[in-house]
């Protein structure tokens, strides 16, 4: 009986040893995204691309989906289907990217030229009206002039989105009532004061 | 033989049982107080941060969308914390003589990244996913606060799992339409249960599954 008391209070005993204040559960020994290392030398937890490999899924073999070109030419058309579904991508992408600059109308004067960055042409210009396609998905992969490249931040799907969404400002922005539909203008007109 | 307690110990005796009460009583509520208060939580305690960066002064003052920086927040895990060159994207032409901008200019031409303290974190078992949540129409303000508003950046929740589970028992409080989710001003409307009711359903959020534990804990 006393032997079993003993057992019992050892094991009491040892088991509180197996509780602790570590936090080794909040702090696992792995790395998130973006966090920091000290496993590897730069400090970084997340690795950049070993060079000469391809990412998963990053083959890009379709030059003119994926450069905006044939051979050295700029492609004239964009090479998916543009649908509403595409234009309203191209609409969402072009106001968190390119509206920062080039304005919601595409005019050049967005708030950040207003603060004093060099302003950009306007879209609405006949060099840029008659631009090719690729010319808009070139410069959003490359950046131009003082405008940095925006390949790191938007897609190349996207990049196609925004190059028809610039196209349909650029119809837009020309357009008389009467080429407006009907059920358009009705609400177009009653909006005035 | 004397007695060993006088008449007195019965008074002594009931006022430290009394005593007892009352310290473990105010006790647990210091104890209470500090483990909510900012001092422990950090809820409401701005960020040192390298550069004193402000999102009050870069979507409120200027209009830039979340999503100009925090690129991937509707495609993974994680928003992303921009890379110097993102910020670089303006302030190659704007304040290129800012002392406070000397970390930035020097992050980019040595190649080096910009070292952020985090502002919000969870422990590492859990696996908190940004997309899954701004798909389904949790807005940014709702976890991150007036970020709108902050000069420089703090925490406005605590991100106890307390907290994750006021929404995840009944998201309809909180959730709004996706159109709405990266605007910092959006408010919820006097019917928000019901709107939020009629969300819920529209997007599919499945509530039953919501506060099993393998949904955030793997």
């Amino acid at each position: 009986m006393k032997q079993s008391f003993r057992l019992t209070l050892g094991c009491g005993l040892a088991l509180l040893l197996t509780s602790g204040c570590r936090r080794e559960m909040y702090e696992q020994p792995k790395d998130k995204p973006q966090s920091a290392s000290d496993f590897f030398p730069d400090g970084a937890g997340s690795r950049p691309l070993v060079s000469n490999t391809i990412a998963r899924g990053h083959l890009n073999q379709d030059e003119q989906f994926y450069t905006g070109k044939k051979g050295t030419n700029l492609i004239e058309n964009i090479p998916i289907p543009v649908t509403r579904q595409l234009l309203e991508r191209g609409r969402e992408r072009y106001d968190i990217f390119c509206s920062v600059c080039h304005a919601r109308t595409g005019d050049g004067n967005g708030m950040i030229p207003q603060r004093g960055f060099p302003q950009p042409n306007t879209f609405h210009r006949d060099s840029l009206r008659q631009a090719p396609a690729g010319h808009f998905y070139d410069v959003i992969t490359h950046g131009h002039g003082v405008m940095y490249s925006y390949a790191q931040r938007v897609e190349p799907e996207d990049r196609w989105a925004i190059t028809a969404y610039i196209r349909a400002l650029q119809l837009s922005h020309d357009a008389t009532l009467a080429e407006v539909p009907p059920s358009e203008r009705a609400r177009l007109e009653g909006g005035r004061p | 033989m004397p007695q060993i307690f006088r008449r007195r110990s019965n008074s002594v005796a009931r006022a430290s049982i009394l005593g007892v009460v009352l310290l473990l009583g105010v006790g647990g509520w210091t104890l209470d107080a500090i483990w909510w208060s900012p001092h422990v939580t950090r809820v409401n305690v701005p960020i040192e941060q390298p550069v004193p960066f402000s999102h009050e002064h870069h979507y409120t003052g200027l209009g830039i969308d979340c999503r100009y920086c925090h690129t991937s927040v509707e495609k993974s895990s994680t928003a992303g914390i921009p890379p110097t060159y993102t910020c670089m994207t303006c302030h190659s032409q704007l304040y290129t003589d800012a002392p406070l901008l000397e970390p930035v200019r020097r992050s980019l031409i040595t190649d080096t990244p910009l070292r952020w303290n985090k502002v919000n974190s969870v422990p590492d078992f859990v696996y908190f996913n940004h997309s899954i949540h701004v798909n389904k129409g949790i807005g940014c303000s709702t976890c991150h606060g007036p970020v709108n508003k902050m000069p420089l950046t703090w925490k406005a929740n605590t991100l106890y799992m307390k907290w994750c589970l006021e929404c995840h028992r009944n998201p309809a409080q909180f959730i709004r339409p996706r159109e709405e989710v990266f605007n910092m001003g959006w408010l919820p409307p006097a019917d928000q249960l019901a709107k939020g009711g009629e969300l819920v359903e529209q997007y599919h959020v499945n509530t039953r599954q919501l506060t099993d534990c393998s949904m955030c804990h793997r």
